[in-house]
């Protein structure tokens, strides 16, 4: 039996909306409780005032494995989730071959013993990810998939959606769409406008992701699926999702870190590093999402974590691979919103933990009793200038190379184990 | 000298000092280029390579003449054909160039943004000779000149372009440059081939020709672009031809001395109506081609005079 009591702590509680000091007691990699006595015997660790926040559960990430395990293992994105304060990885199954079947499912599975962190695995909708036949959900599902998704690829075929959606009710699998139309978003790098049009990227008008949102959401409707849009971006997207909530439909939202730090100004002369799928949006987008955070319309904040070698980015800026990697920059990127007075700590740890844990159903997410003691110990003050090469993922593609930031995590716990960080 | 530029990628970095240095420059050039003996030493010795990554004729031959003119070795790499299709990427060919110490490049690339991340990669002067739907700043700064030639100023006079502007790297770089000289400037075009945003670009916007062109001082055509049309902009050529297509009866909304340009290739018949294309007493189509060459003249000469200065700074141990 271990205990360990984190004393003189800032507690950040997302399911109680707190932020106060205290101190946790964990033993045996489960939280005991906030503010009792310690039993004899237990580590004492000392967090100086720190934040002490539930690890984050990042939903989206990509690794390279099967297939472009030279842009990241398993055991190199589970390096940087702890170094970043992510204690579950929920990753993506646009693999070279998509995760597509129980076999696959479980080699991933096998090879992400690998991580220090937990790792969960979503499966693809359809087999290849083709948009053609639908998987075998109720396979999957047994062998642990949490969601099921095409990526970025939108399935095009209503008719095949729909039946992915009803069958996908009947098991309860929770199916994640991509909701940017795909023949206006065709050959896209930048949202359309006066910034796309001076530099003469090829551009996708955000009015893409109403179209996409809106045909998603009445095929929610007529089938009853549980569904959740991995990126809502733009402003005019909202009214929809709201309906939507407002109607009983069982939808979630997400939106990367990145459409809530920086806008499409950003991409400046041609920086690569600042393409994505979506591209980035207006400012004034952006300022409308962070408060569509804020009052829980979008649920959950990822980082979307992309890697690309180096070569996949070293390119004319339209030709240039999508994403960036962002296991290590998620927290510190949420530390400018809550530095900028848009949202409080424990609105960022609703949409970065508990949020995904509720979605997901996962156990982790909360300070709870009985909870695991998947934790980060973090100083959101703390300033530094990221060197991207001192980034734990394999591939170094952060549109933050250089930035000013806030925010280090001094210590992350996955069931109670140290997987990061010294004495605080 | 106001010119402070290392390279030439694009009309946005330049000032209107820049700007009207190079043409000065390059009025010197267009006197030079009327004289049985063309030949200048500004490039002597200095080695000049044009990459066209993109087919081009009348560019590429321009600025060949441009080099061979000022006295530089110039060479032509038909980079569309070789080495790109082997798998080659830019940078590689880019750097493989730069190996061979070239002094001027000319690069010409179907991506935006394409010449600018070349240019970061080599140590010489590089000029930007169209890079996807970005900019073709000579070509801009041969048309500035073109009108200060036949108005006498290149300012205070109303401009219009007119055509496929949102797919024309041309109207992108002469919107900035006209832009900077502070002259009032009108789109003219389809809905379809407007760019998204030209209204927050301090420009008014038309969609009935003949509006657009009243009073015009100058009325500039752009060709339509079929290769960079990946289909459904405009019904068909003859309906464009109707509505945006410049001929006689619509250029009669035009100032009485309104000049006609074109940046050619033409489609005659789809954005000009050939009688006035070749109407010497309102196109000044084929100034345009002249002026191409002592533009280009005037930039290489500046490009080299900067590199040289730089070189000598470097060499003789002064920080820059």
């Amino acid at each position: 039996m271990t205990a360990t009591l984190f004393t003189n702590a800032r507690l950040i509680d997302p399911e109680a909306q707190t932020d106060a000091p205290g101190s946790l007691l964990v033993r045996d990699g489960v939280i005991q409780g906030i503010d009792i006595d310690a039993p004899e015997g237990a580590t004492v660790i000392d967090c100086n005032g720190r934040a002490l926040a539930p690890g984050i559960i990042d939903w989206g990430v990509k690794i390279g494995e099967p297939g472009e395990r030279h842009k990241e293992s398993f055991r190199s994105a589970g390096l940087a989730a702890a170094a970043g304060g992510v204690t579950t990885i929920v990753a993506r199954p646009d693999t070279l071959p998509p995760i597509d079947t129980p076999e696959s499912l479980e080699f991933v599975t096998r090879r992400a013993a690998d991580a220090p962190v937990n790792i969960r695995h979503m499966a693809a909708l359809t087999k290849a990810r083709e948009g053609r036949e639908m998987v075998e959900i109720g396979f999957l599902t047994d062998a642990g998939a949490v969601a099921f998704t095409d990526g970025v690829r939108q399935v095009t075929d209503t008719r095949l959606l729909s039946r992915c959606m009803t069958y996908a009710r009947g098991l309860g699998a929770l199916i994640v769409g991509h909701p940017q139309d795909a023949g206006l978003s065709r050959g896209a790098a930048a949202t359309s406008g006066k910034f796309a049009s001076i530099y003469g990227i090829p551009a996708v008008s955000p009015m893409a992701e109403v179209i996409g949102l809106d045909r998603d959401l009445a095929l929610v409707a007529m089938t009853g699926c549980r569904w959740h849009a991995d990126q809502i971006t733009t402003a005019r997207a909202l009214p929809a999702l709201r309906r939507a909530r407002d109607a009983g439909l069982d939808v979630t939202a997400g939106i990367s870190i990145h459409h809530l730090t920086l806008n499409e100004y950003d991409v400046g002369d041609y920086r690569t590093f600042f393409r994505f799928t979506p591209p980035l949006r207006s400012e004034d987008d952006r300022l409308a999402m962070v408060q569509a955070v804020a009052d829980g319309l979008i649920d959950v904040i990822a980082s979307f974590h992309t890697p690309q070698d180096e070569e996949s980015k070293r390119l004319p800026f339209e030709a240039a691979a999508p994403g960036a990697v962002g296991l290590q920059t998620l927290l510190p990127a949420a530390m400018r919103l809550y530095h900028q007075g848009g949202l409080s700590l424990p609105q960022l740890w609703r949409a970065m933990s508990l949020n995904p844990a509720k979605r997901l159903g996962l156990p982790g997410g909360r300070l709870s009793v009985g909870a695991p003691a998947d934790l980060v110990l973090f100083d959101p003050d703390a300033p530094f200038v990221l060197d991207r090469f001192t980034l734990l993922s394999k591939s170094k593609n952060t549109p933050f190379d250089g930035a000013r930031m806030e925010g280090r995590v001094l210590g992350t716990w996955v069931a109670g184990r140290r997987v990061f960080g010294g004495k605080p | 000298m106001t010119f402070r530029a290392r390279h030439l990628l694009g009309i946005d970095h330049l000032s209107p000092p820049e700007i009207v240095t190079l043409l000065d420059l390059a009025e010197d050039y267009v006197a030079l280029n009327r004289r049985t003996v063309k030949h200048a030493d500004a490039l002597a010795g200095m080695t000049q390579i044009n990459m066209f990554f993109e087919n081009s004729t009348r560019t590429q031959a321009s600025f060949e003449l441009a080099g061979k003119r000022l006295g530089a070795d110039v060479m032509n790499m038909a980079v569309a054909h070789s080495s790109v299709k082997k798998g080659e990427t830019l940078i590689d060919t880019a750097l493989t160039l730069n190996a061979m110490q070239p002094d001027l490049l000319v690069v010409r690339h179907p991506n935006s943004g394409a010449v600018n991340l070349l240019a970061e990669k080599v140590n010489c002067a590089v000029i930007n000779a169209g890079d996807g739907r970005h900019e073709h700043p000579t070509q801009a700064l041969l048309d500035a000149l073109t009108i200060r030639r036949a108005k006498g100023r290149l300012h205070r006079l109303t401009i219009a372009i007119c055509g496929d502007i949102a797919n024309s790297r041309v109207a992108r770089s002469n919107l900035l440059l006209l832009g900077k000289m502070e002259n009032r400037l009108r789109l003219i075009g389809p809905s379809t081939l407007m760019p998204a945003g030209a209204g927050e670009m301090g420009v008014e916007l038309f969609e009935n020709m003949r509006e657009g062109l009243k009073g015009a001082d100058v009325v500039m055509m752009l060709r339509l672009q079929k290769e960079r049309m990946d289909g459904g902009f405009i019904p068909s050529e003859r309906e464009y031809f109707h509505r945006f297509g410049l001929d006689a009866e619509k250029l009669a909304c035009a100032a009485p001395d309104a000049i006609v340009m074109h940046p050619g290739p033409m489609n005659r018949g789809v954005e000009i109506d050939g009688t006035i294309a070749d109407d010497i007493n309102r196109s000044v189509i084929q100034d345009q081609v002249e002026m191409g060459v002592a533009v280009r003249m005037a930039a290489l000469d500046l490009l080299a005079r900067n590199l040289r200065a730089e070189r000598g700074r470097a060499a003789a141990g002064v920080m820059v």
